[in-house]
């Protein structure tokens, strides 16, 4: 996968490190700004707030936001 | 890592089997490094994104308390009582014995993902700071500038204290508990007496337990013993001792 990715990087050789940098980069950045911020709510270690729905099934006319 | 050592790999033309195998070892390290950026991310990004949130929100709000006060719908009679927007800071808090992490937090209306990574975060239908009834916030515990992270350090007798615009609270802390997350009486005007009219004004904290697994949440319980109007001048002890 990364010799395919290198080989098709264009360029000589101090090129295709300054893009594979790059790239990288990108991908890192994408995975703070979207992809573990998405994650993050689907685990555990935030939920801080007493709410009827955060395990067992609503009630309902429950006061408390989840959000 | 040039042409010259991926050449004789690309021509002795593995098998189909060891290209195979040579591509699940590359996802594995791959999705390996993604983990340890996700670790990254939780327990270093998150903390220093919402610590600028927070400082950046406490400075608005000692600006626009600097300003004078928007006239209320009644006509700006009560400053310390006008309902804050959903989203909005309208108080700082500070907990002395954990003033290394809550000193001067913003207190948010609401207690989304988005308000508790700028702070600690309001149940917008529980009182106003000083109000009779439940002033009930809820902070991160591990991640997410983690105010209350050292929630077990607290103790009986220990203040919380609130500002608002015009108005020091002190708040003394008196009984703790470790509840289920659909525990909702914990913020309720009375805690456990639902429809009760409430005579005092309490204070309720509330995060995750144990600290990272949340199958629990940490409530601490406290009542109003000082109130200090700002323009007597005068500080509360701690506040005044910590500056």
């Amino acid at each position: 996968m990364y010799a395919w990715i290198w080989r098709h990087l264009p360029g000589p050789t101090p090129v295709r490190v300054l893009l594979a940098v790059a790239l990288a980069a990108a991908v890192v950045l994408a995975l703070f700004l979207w992809v573990f911020p998405w994650l993050e709510p689907r685990l555990p270690f935030t939920d801080v707030t007493v709410d009827a729905s955060s395990t067992a099934p609503s009630t309902g006319g429950d006061r408390t936001t989840a959000l | 890592m040039s042409g010259t050592i991926a050449e004789p790999v690309a021509r002795r033309t593995p098998s189909r089997g060891w290209a195979a195998v040579g591509v699940l070892g590359e996802v594995l390290m791959t999705l390996g490094v993604v983990l340890l950026l996700f670790v990254a991310y939780q327990l270093w990004w998150t903390n220093v994104s919402a610590q600028r949130a927070a400082d950046s929100l406490a400075q608005q709000l000692q600006d626009s308390w600097e300003r004078p006060p928007a006239p209320g719908p009644d006509g700006g009679e009560q400053p310390g009582y006008v309902e804050p927007e959903f989203g909005e800071a309208f108080a700082m808090l500070s907990i002395p014995r954990l003033s290394d992490m809550v000193w001067g937090m913003p207190v948010v209306s609401g207690v989304g993902e988005v308000q508790l990574a700028q702070g600690i975060g309001h149940y917008p239908s529980t009182a106003l700071p000083g109000q009779v009834g439940n002033f009930a916030v809820a902070g991160h515990r591990a991640t997410n500038g983690e105010p209350l992270r050292d929630i077990d350090r607290l103790q009986v007798g220990d203040e919380v204290i609130v500002e608002t615009r015009d108005t020091w609270y002190v708040y003394t802390l008196e009984r703790d508990e470790i509840v289920l997350p659909t525990d909702t009486w914990v913020i309720e005007p009375v805690p456990g007496q639902p429809g009760a009219e409430p005579t005092q004004e309490l204070i309720t904290l509330t995060t995750c337990n144990p600290r990272w697994a949340s199958t629990e949440r940490w409530i601490w319980w406290g009542s109003l013993t000082e109130t200090i109007p700002k323009e007597d001048g005068e500080l509360p002890e701690a506040i005044a001792a910590g500056r």
